[in-house]
């Protein structure tokens, strides 16, 4: 696309927390605000772009976010499509950078999810109103179970295996060993996941992202700017967004918005496959993973359960997936997105210690908000450091 | 064991009916089964709409369904703590094909949870959960 290069994610922070039962989520959400212009050297005076999104907010929560943290930005960005919201918003920023309609963009998100007790995922859904809802919600849809029948459907289609979604989840929490800030860090087996118990036929506990609380947020600038400020910038080469549901009853369930999320930004990047060091990957389930993979064109569809088997998605193997420790081992407040951008620009700087990918110079990060088994959104973008 | 039967008062989730979707629940209130077509273009769709969601005309018309299909897609829910569902555990939630082509979400019934596959034919039944709501599920085909 016409803006590759131009931008750059130029700051970056990710809160510590896991449990914060002594702070609300707009003070997580300004504490990572502060954490991220004091990455690049910046202030919140420079700040005239805002985009925030998040489960505990109302519909007009970036207003009072606004309120809160005394600002009167020139641009508004409250785009909530779920977790991959974050991702959508980089290129968001982008293109209002790019088209001068501000000059600094903060990117933010904070959530108490675990100290609030929500029960992500089992607590049942009723759906926010959506005409659609009526004809789902009596027949108890939970989210792991929306994304189990596509892994149900994946095994019966192609022979995938438990152990195969399993090997995902272990190379997380093999990553997550290596964060200090990761949730859960203690090594796991394949044999491990397999014993845990089967929450929604065929995942297991252990196929599930965790539950945590969190914030993180981004600045993002154009990259003649993001060049004179403390860190080595991210530049966006490309991007793209789009949706899958059950498109009036005909949908193939296998294909799902990451397919042409992910065209689009190959194509607007200009680079291939064999080019991507690193992907980050939202992982709210090891199917989430596998689906997404292959959607990407990384693999052939079908091919998923060889692709992510024998090592390939380990930091130090060919192509290097979720190494903060993901969703599945790290931290999970609800909406993940945040996260998989500020991994990847810090492998891109090379500020990862033990769980660095070597040479990165070329991430990928998609997004997945909602469920892939009945509606979501998909959000893909492609960094570099040159 | 004896199967449990649904709790006196009905806790799941009953449906909020709108002006679009009226028909359809008063049709499966009397035990059938419709999808809609468009007269313009001939696409079927489910879920009721008033426009097609092919080419958006409004000429629709209501195609019977004879309630045959198949299980597309399932999972077996070991775990969901909303009230109604947190009592009637393990269910099986489903993407039933219908043989004319168009995929629903329901509840597989009358069959154990570890029988259900993917491919299996299926029926429709009519599950009259309260005085005025009737849900579509299906169980296997006899
Ligand atoms: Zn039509």
């Amino acid at each position: 696309m016409s803006l590759s290069r131009k931008i750059a994610v130029a700051g970056v922070y990710e809160h510590p927390t896991r449990f914060a039962p002594d702070k609300s989520m707009y003070q997580i959400m300004a504490e990572s605000v502060r954490g991220a212009l004091d990455d690049c050297g910046l202030t919140i005076k420079d700040v005239d772009g805002l985009l925030t999104a998040g489960m505990g907010m109302g519909p007009m929560g970036i207003v009072g976010f606004c309120d809160y943290l005394n600002l009167t930005p020139n641009y508004l960005d409250g785009t909530n499509i779920g977790g991959s919201s974050f991702v959508a918003h980089t290129a968001h920023a982008a293109a209002a950078i790019h088209a001068g309609l501000c000059n600094v963009a903060v990117v933010v998100y904070g959530s108490t999810a675990a100290s609030s007790r929500f029960a992500i995922g089992t607590g049942g859904e009723r759906g926010g109103g959506d005409p659609c809802d009526q004809y789902e919600f009596p027949f108890g849809p939970t989210t792991v179970g929306a994304y189990a029948m596509i892994a149900q459907r994946h095994m019966h289609d192609y022979g995938t295996t438990p152990e195969q979604l399993a090997e995902i989840a272990v190379t997380m929490r093999l990553h997550a060993s290596m964060n200090p800030v990761a949730k859960y860090r203690d090594p796991i087996t394949v044999a491990d996941v397999l014993a845990s118990r089967v929450i929604s036929s065929p995942l297991h506990l252990l196929d599930c992202c965790i539950i945590s609380d969190g914030g993180g947020a981004l600045v993002i600038t154009s990259a003649e700017r993001a060049r004179d400020l403390k860190k080595q910038p991210a530049y966006l080469l490309g991007a793209g967004e789009t949706v899958r549901h059950a498109a009036r009853g005909q949908r193939d369930f296998l294909e799902i918005a990451a397919a042409q999320s992910g065209r689009l930004a190959f194509e607007r990047a200009g680079v291939a496959h064999k080019d991507i060091d690193m992907a980050m990957i939202y992982d709210s389930f090891t199917i989430t993973v596998l689906s997404t993979l292959e959607n990407l064109g990384f693999c052939k569809r079908g091919e998923g359960g060889a692709f992510v088997s024998g090592g390939r998605l380990r930091f130090d193997g060919a192509l290097p997936i979720n190494t903060d420790g993901g969703g599945l081992s790290s931290n999970h407040p609800g909406m993940r997105g945040m996260f998989l951008v500020i991994e990847a620009v810090k492998q891109l700087r090379g500020e990862c210690g033990p769980r660095q990918v070597k040479d990165c110079k070329t991430a990928l990060v998609h997004g997945t908000g909602g469920a892939l088994g009945t509606r979501h959104s998909g959000a893909t973008l492609i960094l570099a450091n040159q | 064991m004896p199967q449990e039967k649904e709790p006196r008062a009905y806790r799941k989730p009953l449906p909020h009916i709108d002006e679009e979707s009226r028909p359809w629940w008063e049709a499966v209130q009397r035990h059938e089964l419709y999808l809609q077509k468009c007269r313009e273009c001939g696409d079927l769709r489910f879920h009721p709409r008033a426009l097609c969601t092919s080419c958006m005309s409004p000429r629709t018309e209501w195609v019977r369904c004879k309630g045959g299909g198949r299980i597309y897609a399932f999972t077996v829910t070991n775990q969901n703590q909303a009230a109604g569902f947190r009592e009637s555990l393990p269910y099986v939630m489903a993407w039933v094909e219908l043989d004319e082509g168009v995929k629903m979400l329901t509840n597989i019934v009358d069959c154990p949870p570890e029988q259900v596959k993917i491919g299996m034919p299926v029926e429709a039944v009519f599950d009259d959960v309260t005085p005025a709501v009737t849900l579509v599920k299906f169980r296997p085909a006899r």
